[in-house]
């Protein structure tokens, strides 16, 4: 968004409060809800797809040596990809209170 | 001018409809509207229009289809009553949200159960607090004028914003009465070409109904509110200009031999005709009594209703519809609000009449009148009182 939203007054919105901005759903980290991130051991992995294709959020990408990986700004930790994964290679870990 | 038919107000209002030109109608059948989509789907069919009829499976997803229509710019009509309503409230408030402008013919009828497929006004107040602009009509003649009215309001690029025309089931739907139908040329003067600003397209993409978050909430529900408020301007205008086209004027409140008047009946919808009546017929027996008629309900013109009725001594305000456990009808709990602070502002008395298509005669409106005189004797105007109750 041009501006952070607690700095958008109401006169700045467009009508019906449309988005014209492409994408500006990435300025939302919904990797803070999170209470387990999904470890990924590498060298079990066949580099299949299926966690990238479950996973309800887009947050799963693949590595340059072929392998997936949660991005944990967005991933908020469903378990989804764990629970699809084909080899069990995939472990959901509980983060630590900071 | 143009010609005078005998017709009933149903057909009028899909002739006035496919009169202006509209692109895509969406409906599904329910008592007492069937008539207006039933004739329309007959006009698409003859060739005679060139619009899209969708026969949807319900009135969510008329809705629903009406929304994505407007969302491309293209004229949108669509009509529904009571139950029908209520199916599709989910969707009507987002066309007021995402400023959708689509236009309804609301045949205004009671809500189950029991089931009842009669006139009052308990569908309309379901969604009063929707963000639609929402009008009452009296007769079929005003019912044909608003059609028009209704689209050159809702497109203009100051409104943006679904209009609802509020027509009485059965008392006005299924009447044949005289309508004076203006010519296709004076309605394509008066209703320009729709350029939805906002639509959506693919050289110009942007979403809709989005997602906020608290942070944006609030700002997004006070720009809708202004919409809706701002509304104002445009609505009269568009009565101006009918007036100039037609000769008929409209006007937010309209008063009937209300200057000198000790006790004005308020009504909204087909009543205003039945208390001008009862006024003529109580003048002529001496007695100092006034209509005021709510034509614009939303936006509520605060200061049009100020001008006809601070000063006045008492407010018989009739009401359509129930509030149950509430302060009264709908319509007396707002004007009661609207005046608490009001220095010379008249005391209230409120009546709920005629639910469910009970008749309401002159008689029982003189009955209302004398009820009401015994009430302020006695000094009891609180609450609301519910007319012909037995028990």
């Amino acid at each position: 968004m041009a501006k952070p939203m607690e700095e958008i007054k109401w006169q700045e919105l467009e009508p019906g409060a449309v988005v014209r901005e492409v994408g500006n759903a990435r300025e939302y980290e919904t990797g803070t809800w999170r209470s387990e991130k999904p470890v990924v051991n590498a060298d079990e992995c066949i580099h299949c797809g299926v966690c990238w294709l479950f996973c309800p959020d887009a947050a799963i990408h693949q590595m340059p040596d072929g392998h997936f990986e949660a991005n944990l700004t967005y991933c908020k930790g469903c378990g989804i990809c764990a629970r699809e994964c084909p080899v069990g290679c995939i472990t959901m870990v509980a983060e630590e209170e900071e | 001018m143009g010609v005078r038919k005998g017709i009933e107000v149903s057909l009028a209002i899909s002739e006035a409809v496919a009169q202006c030109n509209v692109d895509l109608i969406a409906a599904y059948p329910i008592t007492p509207q069937t008539h207006i989509v039933e004739h329309l789907s007959e006009i698409v069919a003859n060739g005679e229009l060139d619009a899209e009829f969708v026969p949807v499976e319900s009135e969510h997803s008329a809705m629903s289809v009406c929304c994505g229509s407007a969302a491309v710019g293209a004229r949108t009509f669509t009509s529904t009553s009571s139950q029908g309503l209520a199916l599709m409230s989910e969707i009507f408030i987002i066309a007021s949200a995402m400023r959708l402008p689509v236009v309804m013919a609301l045949a205004n009828r009671s809500l189950s159960s029991p089931l009842s497929i009669w006139n009052d006004h308990t569908d309309t107040m379901l969604v009063r607090d929707a963000g639609w602009i929402q009008v009452f009509i009296e007769n079929g003649q005003e019912a044909y004028d608003h059609m028009p009215w209704a689209f050159r309001v809702a497109e203009d690029p100051d409104v943006l914003l679904p209009v609802a025309v509020n027509i009485d089931g059965f008392i006005l739907t299924h009447m044949i009465e005289p309508v004076e139908y203006i010519e296709d040329s004076v309605i394509k003067k008066y209703l320009p070409e729709f350029k939805y600003p906002i639509a959506l397209h693919p050289d110009n993409p942007l979403s809709m109904g989005c997602f906020a978050m608290p942070e944006l909430y609030t700002e997004a529900q006070k720009a809708r509110d202004n919409a809706v408020v701002n509304s104002y301007s445009t609505i009269v205008k568009a009565w101006k200009e009918w007036e100039q086209l037609t000769g008929r004027s409209y006007h937010p409140i309209e008063t009937y031999r209300a200057d000198d008047a000790d006790y004005c009946i308020v009504t909204m919808g087909s009543y205003g005709e039945t208390a001008m009546e009862v006024v003529d017929m109580l003048r002529e027996e001496g007695e100092k009594v006034g209509a005021v008629k709510i034509r614009l309900w939303r936006p509520f013109p605060f200061d049009d209703f100020y001008k006809a009725v601070l000063g006045k001594n008492h407010l018989v305000v009739i009401d359509r519809a129930i509030s149950f456990g509430g302060p009264g009808g709908p319509v007396a709990s707002e004007l009661r609000s609207a005046l608490y602070s009001k220095q010379g502002a008249p005391k209230v008395i409120n009546y709920v009449a005629g639910l469910a298509g009970r008749d309401v005669s002159r008689h029982d409106f003189k009955n209302i009148l004398l009820d009401a005189k015994e009430k302020v004797q006695r000094g009891e105007m609180e609450g609301y009182t519910l007319y012909g109750l037995r028990g």
